[in-house]
C-alpha cells in the first residue's frame, strides 16, 4: 500500500477517533522516511522476521519508554512548565496531571506514572482517608478517560502505607483499564495483610502485578527503577531507548537441530539483533534531539540511563521444534528435558547480552527481555510462556518458568490462570504468589478463569465426564463463551477510548 | 528412630494405592494444597462424584478387553496399566464390577515427601482425601509423622478429608500428627443417612464429637440432596436435634454441598439437583442458630 492509500485509510476508518488518527497519521510518516542504515544482513534478517523492532517506526524520535524522576520534579517544579513546586496533596496531583502530558514514549503517551504512593505521602499531612480517598479517586478516573492507555503503569510498595492501601482500594472499586498497577513485593517490608488486599483485587480484576522488589533492586542501582508497560523493568530517571526481539520460533525453524540453533544461527541473530538496536539507539540519541528536551535539562531524566531492551519471543515454540528435529517425545512447560532445553537457551541468551556492549546504554550492555507479544503474533507465544490452553498446574507452571527470571533483567511476566474457586481461598493465592517470588520469579500475575468447569470439594473431574459434559452441556459451554464474549465486548466498547496503544500501532 | 511401625526407613517405604494426586488444590483446605485421593471407599453413596474411587481392583480382567487403546493387559495374574497409552475413555470403569479404577499407582511415603519438597515453597499444606483416606490408615500416620518430622517440611500443614467412619481408637492414633480434619455429614437421622451412604450415622457423629473435643475439626460438610436430606424441618427451620448436636461441638466452619449430576453413575443421576436458592435456605437456617461461619459451593 502507497503512503498517500495508507493515510487515506486511517483517516476514513471508523474506529478510530480523532487523535488515535493523529497518532496513525503521523506513525505512517514516519514510516514513510528511510530506516536508519542497517548492515544488509540485518535488513534482512528483519525482513524475514527473525527480528522485529515491534513497529516503532523508522525514525526513533522519541524513547521507547519513559521513566521521569517525578519526585525531583514535585521538589523543584519545572521552570520550562513554569511551575513552582506543589506545596499541599491538591498541588501535586495537578502537578503530575500537567508534567504526565509532556513525558511521551512510544505510544505517545506516558507508561510510567511513578511510584504513586511514594511520591505522594509527603503531600498527605494531616488528610484523613476518606478526603484522600475523594481526591485520589478523582485522579483515577481522570487517569482512565484522559490518558486511556491501558500500557500506563503505577507502582506502589513495598512497604505498607496510607497511599498504597488507598490505591488498592479505589483500583479494585473502579476496576478501570488504566491504569496498570504494579505493587512492589519485598518480604522484609511487605506484610501478609497488605498483600492480601493485593490478592483479592486480583481475584477480582485480575490487578495489580506483583514485582519482586529485592531481585529488581539488585539489578539496577541507588536511582531506582520502575515497571512499565508490559512489565519491563527499567532505571527510573531514564528508561528504554529501544526495543528489538528475536523470533526463537523463526531461528528454531531454520535450525538442523539443538547444537545447530545453539552453536551457529542463535548467535548470529543474536548479532544482528545488537546491530538492529545500535543503529535505533544511535538515530534517537544522535539525530533526533530528543534529549535537547526539557525533561532532560531539568534533570528528570539522564540520557545515559537509558537502555536498550533486547527482546526474544516464541521460546515455547522453539523448544518444541527442536524437540522435534531431534525426534525427542518432551514438550516445553510440561516435560523437564524440554524445559532443560528453555534454560540453556536463556541462559546463552544472557551470555549475549551481557558480553555485547552498546554505546546507548545504562550500564553499557542492553537488557534481555522476555517480550509479551504483539497484537499481530499468530502461532507464536510471548516470551518463554507455555501456549495458552497447554498450561500445566499453577503450581507446575510456576516452577517450569521461574528458572527463566534469573536472566530477563528488563522483564519477564508468565500469567497465572486460576479457577474462579480461588476466589473463595485468597489464602492460596498469596501462598502461591509468595512462593513464586521466593523461588526467583521476578513477577507474578494471575488471571482467574471464569471458565465453568472446575474441582469442586470433594468432585475429582475427569477427563471422560468433562467430555460428556461439554456434548451435553452446551448450556455451560455458551455460560462460559457468553462471560468471554462479553468481557470482550466489555473491551470492545471501550476500544475508541481505552485501548492498549502498543497494540494498535502495527495495525497499518 | 522405631514405633509402632518399625523403623524410619520401613516408615518411607510403607505404600498406599492412590487414585490421583494433584500438586496445586485450592479447594481441599486452606491455602494451597498437595492433595492425595486414596483409592477404596467404606461408604456406598449412591450420589458418590467419584464411583470409580470406591472399590479396589482385585484384579479380575474384565476390564482389559474393553480397553480400546490397549492400556491394560493382564500380567501375571494382576492388570497392569500404561498410563503412556491411556486416552482416559474410562471404559474399563464402566466394566467394572466392583466400581475400582485399574488406574491406580503405587506410591511410597519418600515418594509423597519428595513430591512436597519439589512443590513446597508454592504449597500450604498437603491434604490426603479419598476413597476414604482412613482406610489406608497406617500410610496416612507414617505419612503424616514422617512430615512433622523433618525440618524443612515442618511447616505443611497436614489436613485429612474423611466421611467420618474411623473408629475413636483409630483417631487417637492419628490425632498427634493430625492438624485437622474436614468431615462429611450427609444425613441428619439415621435412616436418612443410611439411604445416603449405605451406613448409619452414629460412628461420624462421634467421630465429629471427638474432633471437635480435640480442635481439629477443620471443616464440616453437609451435603443438600433435594427431596432427601432432611437438615431442615418442615418449617424451614433447622431440625432441632440437628441444631443441638451441632451446637455442642462448638465453633466449626461449615460448608455446604449441593448434589450435583456430575461424575454420578448408576440411581443417583435420577435425583434431583441441588440450586442455590436451597443451599442459601440452609445457610440461613445454620446462621440463624449461631452455627458456621458457613460457605457456599464456589460454583453451584
Amino acid at each position: 500500500m502507497s503512503f498517500t492509500e495508507t493515510c487515506q485509510r486511517i483517516v476514513r476508518d471508523h474506529h478510530l477517533s480523532a487523535a488515535q488518527k493523529s497518532h496513525a497519521l503521523a506513525l505512517a510518516a514516519e514510516n514513510a522516511l528511510p530506516y536508519p542504515e542497517l548492515p544488509p544482513a540485518v535488513a534482512e534478517a528483519r525482513v524475514q522476521g527473525f527480528l522485529c523492532d515491534m513497529f516503532e517506526g523508522h525514525a526513533p524520535y522519541k524513547p521507547r519508554y519513559v521513566l521521569p524522576d517525578y519526585e525531583k520534579f514535585l521538589s523543584q517544579g519545572s521552570a520550562w512548565l513554569e511551575l513552582a513546586p506543589p506545596k499541599d496533596f491538591d498541588e501535586a496531583l495537578d502537578a503530575l496531571r500537567i508534567l504526565y502530558h509532556h513525558v511521551p514514549s512510544v505510544t505517545g503517551m506516558p507508561v510510567w506514572l511513578g511510584r504513586l504512593d511514594h511520591l505522594l505521602l509527603p503531600f498527605v499531612r494531616d488528610l484523613d482517608d476518606e478526603t484522600l480517598h475523594r481526591k485520589l479517586k478523582g485522579f483515577w478516573i481522570y487517569l482512565d478517560r484522559v490518558l486511556p492507555d491501558a500500557f500506563m503503569h503505577v507502582n506502589i510498595g513495598p512497604d505498607d502505607n496510607r497511599l498504597c492501601r488507598l490505591i488498592l482500594r479505589i483500583d479494585g472499586e473502579l476496576k478501570q483499564v488504566a491504569p496498570n498497577l504494579t505493587l512492589f513485593h519485598n518480604p522484609a517490608q511487605t506484610p501478609d495483610s497488605l498483600l492480601m488486599l493485593a490478592v483479592q483485587n486480583i481475584a477480582s480484576c485480575s490487578k495489580p502485578h506483583i514485582a519482586n522488589y529485592p531481585i529488581h533492586s539488585n539489578t539496577f542501582d541507588q536511582r531506582g527503577f520502575g515497571i512499565v508497560s508490559c512489565y519491563n523493568a527499567l532505571p527510573q530517571a531514564g528508561g528504554a531507548n529501544t526495543l528489538v526481539r528475536i523470533s526463537l520460533k523463526r531461528v528454531a525453524e531454520q535450525a538442523q537441530g539443538i547444537d545447530d540453533f545453539l552453536g551457529c544461527l542463535l548467535p548470529h541473530y543474536c548479532r544482528l539483533a545488537s546491530q538492529l538496536i545500535e543503529a535505533r539507539a544511535a538515530f534517537l540519541h544522535q539525530e533526533s534531539g530528543f534529549f535537547d528536551s526539557f525533561l532532560v535539562k531539568e534533570g528528570l531524566l539522564d540520557e545515559d540511563r537509558f537502555v536498550p531492551m533486547f527482546g526474544i519471543y516464541g521460546m515455547a515454540e522453539a523448544v518444541n521444534i527442536l524437540m522435534d528435529k531431534e525426534n525427542l517425545p518432551d514438550r516445553y512447560g510440561h516435560d523437564e528435558e524440554a524445559n532443560q532445553l528453555g534454560y540453556r537457551i536463556s541462559a546463552q541468551l544472557s551470555r549475549h547480552v551481557t558480553e555485547t556492549s552498546q554505546v546507548h546504554a545504562w550500564g553499557g550492555r542492553a537488557l534481555l527481555h522476555s517480550q509479551g507479544g504483539l497484537s499481530v503474533d499468530r502461532g507464536v507465544t510471548p516470551g518463554v510462556r507455555i501456549p495458552y490452553g497447554q498450561e500445566p498446574d499453577p503450581a507446575s507452571h510456576v516452577l517450569a518458568l521461574a528458572p527463566h527470571h534469573g536472566f530477563y533483567h528488563s522483564g519477564i511476566s508468565e500469567i497465572l490462570t486460576l479457577d474462579p474457586t480461588i476466589r473463595q481461598n485468597p489464602q492460596a493465592l498469596l501462598q502461591l504468589c509468595k512462593g513464586a517470588l521466593a523461588i526467583g520469579m521476578r513477577e507474578f500475575t494471575a488471571n482467574v478463569a471464569d471458565s465453568d468447569l472446575v474441582r469442586v470439594t470433594g468432585y475429582m473431574i475427569r477427563k471422560s465426564d468433562v467430555a460428556r459434559f461439554a456434548t451435553e452441556g452446551s448450556r455451560l459451554q455458551t455460560t462460559c463463551l457468553g462471560a468471554e464474549a462479553s468481557e470482550l465486548t466489555g473491551i470492545r466498547q471501550r476500544a475508541p477510548r481505552v485501548v492498549g496503544r502498543e497494540a494498535t500501532l502495527c495495525d497499518y | 528412630m522405631t514405633t509402632e511401625y518399625g523403623s524410619r526407613a520401613g516408615a518411607a517405604a510403607r505404600t498406599a494405592t492412590v487414585s490421583r494426586w494433584l500438586p496445586f488444590s485450592c479447594v481441599d483446605g486452606p491455602g494451597n494444597r498437595l492433595v492425595l485421593f486414596l483409592q477404596g471407599c467404606n461408604f456406598r453413596c449412591p450420589g458418590c462424584h467419584n464411583p470409580h474411587t470406591i472399590g479396589m481392583c482385585d484384579h479380575c480382567g474384565d476390564c482389559v478387553p474393553a480397553c480400546p487403546s490397549g492400556a491394560l493387559t493382564l500380567v501375571e495374574g494382576r492388570v497392569r496399566w500404561q498410563a503412556a497409552l491411556c486416552t482416559d475413555c474410562d471404559r474399563c470403569i464402566d466394566d467394572c464390577p466392583r466400581q475400582a479404577s485399574p488406574k491406580t499407582s503405587q506410591m511410597s511415603v519418600a515418594e509423597v515427601l519428595a513430591l512436597l519438597r519439589r512443590y513446597g515453597p508454592l504449597l500450604t499444606g498437603i491434604t490426603v482425601s479419598g476413597g476414604e483416606a482412613t482406610t489406608q490408615l497406617p500410610f496416612v500416620i507414617a505419612l503424616f509423622t514422617a512430615i512433622k518430622a523433618a525440618p524443612d517440611l515442618a511447616h505443611l500443614s497436614c489436613l485429612l478429608d474423611s466421611n467420618g467412619s474411623l473408629a475413636a481408637t483409630g483417631w487417637q492414633r492419628l490425632l498427634p500428627v493430625l492438624d485437622g480434619a474436614m468431615l462429611d455429614l450427609k444425613g441428619w437421622r439415621d435412616s436418612v443417612h443410611h439411604t445416603l451412604t449405605g451406613h448409619g450415622r452414629e460412628r461420624v457423629l462421634a467421630s465429629l464429637q471427638l474432633l471437635a473435643s480435640h480442635g481439629k475439626l477443620a471443616e464440616l460438610r453437609l451435603l443438600h440432596v433435594p427431596g432427601r436430606s432432611d437438615f431442615l424441618d418442615a418449617d424451614g427451620k433447622l431440625e432441632a436435634g440437628l441444631a443441638s448436636f451441632l451446637q455442642s461441638l462448638g465453633p466449626v466452619p461449615i460448608r455446604l454441598n449441593g448434589f450435583r449430576h456430575h461424575g454420578v453413575r448408576g440411581v443417583a443421576t435420577s435425583w434431583q439437583e441441588a440450586d442455590r436458592e436451597a443451599l442459601t435456605r440452609l445457610a440461613a437456617a445454620l446462621s440463624a442458630r449461631g452455627l458456621g461461619p458457613v460457605s457456599l459451593p464456589a460454583i453451584c
